[in-house]
């Protein structure tokens, strides 16, 4: 049941954001119920006199997971690129999730910047978790700027509203059999979680769904479950749908009465 | 000299950025910085002479999805 990513081999296949949470203690315990491995964090301005990032990040080491940095809010190649070299510099990690947003309302990833942006971090030793839409030209596209994982959407970030397109989903699954599949963004419930990991995706990474739940750590808890369940359901093998009835009782040995 | 630290202008006194850390208060080693787009290593600051007008960004971490 173990995912891999670049090497990392974890077990959790929940990847949870740390933003929004009503606070530090929120926070914590999200991460401790969920059983995640891996955090998203970010990089912003720093005030000065302040320790604010400081701070925060002595809350991220003592829980002890991987931190996976991220781009966001970054619309151009330059902007990203050099946002993940400070990422590397900061975190001493080559991973970098890399945002690259091309539409103000939708937030939709800028594709083909993405793909550029993705192929100059490649070369530079980063190892890149691209943040994408279910488009196959473009993941094709990523995996031969370098991307060893995809992280397409399955619909817009913080929307709630769950997988918006399964044939896309699926047929990227079909298409990338080998590749490790990470659904990121839109989702809102734990049943949404089950739906695409049983598509046979390897993880989930989200956030607002839980930092925005009425309790935060119950949430958390509720979509790892969610993703194990549909994990377990995809490995066991899933009854496709028929059209019409098929009776589960024999009827043979059943009494004639008339 | 006048530089812009953080998209705010400010006159210094300090030479490096090393320095410039220290004159306005940043502590801590969670700090990454660059100067003018381009990344300068924590072991890079000491010797990085600004010049007027440079552009210096000073980020740390925070919350992110």
């Amino acid at each position: 049941m173990a995912l891999t990513l670049y090497g990392t081999t974890v077990r959790s296949r929940l990847l949870l954001g740390t933003a929004r949470y009503p606070s530090p203690l929120d926070l914590s315990a999200a991460v401790r119920q969920s059983g995640t491995e891996i955090v998203t964090v970010s990089l912003r301005r720093e005030t000065a006199g302040s320790r604010t990032g400081g701070t925060f990040f002595e809350l991220i080491r003592e829980l002890g997971v991987h931190v996976l940095p991220n781009t966001a809010g970054c619309h151009t190649v330059s902007e990203a690129v050099l946002t993940a070299k400070m990422a590397r510099d900061l975190f001493r990690t080559n991973w970098i999730k890399l945002e690259l947003i091309g539409h103000q309302d939708t937030l939709q990833p800028d594709v083909f910047q993405l793909v550029e942006a993705a192929r100059l971090l490649s070369d530079d030793g980063f190892e890149v978790f691209p943040y994408t839409t279910d488009d196959l030209v473009v993941g094709e596209r990523l995996l031969r700027a370098g991307c060893q994982v995809l992280m397409p959407w399955c619909a817009p970030i913080g929307s709630a509203m769950g997988p918006q397109n399964i044939l896309a989903l699926r047929s990227m699954r079909a298409e990338f059999p080998e590749v490790p599949l990470i659904v990121d963004a839109g989702m809102g419930r734990p049943s949404h979680a089950t739906t695409v990991m049983e598509l046979g995706y390897d993880a989930v990474l989200l956030n607002t769904a839980v930092s925005g739940a009425g309790d935060t750590a119950t949430m958390a808890r509720a979509f790892a479950l969610a993703i194990e369940a549909g994990k377990l359901g995809h490995d066991a093998g899933l009854l496709e749908p028929r059209d019409m009835a098929v009776p589960s009782t024999p009827l043979i040995g059943k009494g004639v009465f008339a | 000299m006048k530089v812009i630290v953080n998209g705010e202008a400010l006159v210094i006194a300090s030479t490096n950025l090393a320095d410039l850390l220290q004159e306005l208060d940043y502590e801590g080693e969670w700090l990454a910085t660059a100067v003018n787009a381009e990344l300068i290593h924590r072991e890079e600051r000491g010797t990085l002479k600004l010049k007027p007008d440079d552009r210096i960004e000073i980020l740390s971490p925070r919350q992110g999805g």
